[in-house]
């Protein structure tokens, strides 16, 4: 149940955030360059990405779990920490922000600069859409796979995740028809990457057939870990900053 | 073509931002393969010191990072 449930939340806020990225991009391509080719192109590279997940869970769920831990806990490990870096180094003021306006001018700039095209598929606006789709949403399938194979009957949760996450970016994207700029987009990925690194190590551990103290309950006690790890390592960076400044 | 490099580049990018980061944690977890498991530690104790190592190795990391940027 606490898998379950943790599986679901992981993949939603971690989607929620890529989907976020995606739709920026493809509402400046909708704005500038027209919406048959901005939502043409998104779908098409949703199709692709959940034709990925439906050939690679099931397919990854067959293999032997002690494997599967070990190799997805390892590359989820490498993916979360890497997130949950740069969310400390952005909370602690060490790297700037994500500024989601400031991408959609760029990207509304650029697209305004290439001219517009008489036909009706334009097929700048169908790659441009297509691309970001499936360049954040690599990170979506990948967290999927990577926690749906993690256990029998997860893939379901964390699909579900993503797809809550999706339906939540689209209905957010039909009424803005402006990029979300208010999302806590750093607060999110730093309790994404506490919650992927948590499972990588947990998972981890079950490959290497550690014994974990409270069974899966001590997926709970690394998450505190690593929360409590994360928000140390923010003061400490801020202090540094402070005494070198 | 430049779709799929993009899409290629995201890809190695997932788990490959910081080369130190990312080498030390393989490197951790390699040794605790081959290693914890063959010292019969106490029960947790070799889970403990996995997440432990690990935690170590993220707050070098950030703290490396921080010390190297203006600020």
């Amino acid at each position: 149940m606490l898998h379950t449930f943790s599986c679901a939340l992981a993949a939603f806020a971690a989607s929620l955030v890529e989907f976020v990225e995606a739709l920026t991009i493809v509402l400046a391509v909708g704005a500038v360059r027209g919406w048959r080719g901005a939502i043409g192109g998104a779908a098409a590279a949703l199709l692709v990405l959940g034709a990925v997940i439906g050939i690679f869970g099931p397919a990854l769920t067959r293999i032997r779990l002690g494997a599967v831990h070990l190799v997805l806990g390892t590359l989820l490990l490498l993916f979360g920490m890497r997130w949950l870096r740069k969310a400390i180094l952005r909370a602690a003021g060490v790297i700037p922000l994500n500024d989601e306006a400031a991408s959609y001018a760029r990207q509304t700039a650029a697209l305004q600069d290439a001219g517009r095209a008489a036909v009706a598929w334009d097929k700048l606006a169908l790659a441009t859409a297509f691309k970001i789709t499936m360049v954040e949403g690599i990170e979506v399938v990948f967290i999927v796979i990577a926690i749906g194979a993690g256990g029998p009957g997860l893939l379901l949760p964390a699909s579900f995740g993503a797809a809550m996450a999706l339906a939540v970016v689209i209905l957010l994207g039909v009424a803005l028809h402006r990029p979300v700029a208010t999302i806590p987009e750093n607060t999110l990925k730093f309790g994404v990457g506490v919650l992927l690194s948590a499972f990588g190590t947990f998972w981890v551990g079950e490959g290497m057939r550690l014994a974990w103290p409270g069974g899966d309950l001590s997926l709970a006690l690394l998450v505190a870990g690593y929360l409590a790890a994360a928000l140390g390592a923010v003061s400490l960076c801020r202090s540094r900053r402070r005494a070198g400044a | 073509v430049t779709t799929l490099k993009a899409i290629l580049t995201e890809l190695l990018g997932l788990f490959l931002d910081d080369g130190r980061l990312a080498g030390a944690i393989l490197a951790w977890l390699v040794l605790g393969y081959l290693l914890l498991p063959r010292f019969g530690l106490p029960f947790g104790i070799g889970a403990f010191a996995l997440f432990a190592g690990l935690v170590t190795i993220l707050v070098e990391s950030v703290l490396r990072e921080a010390s190297g940027r203006p600020g």
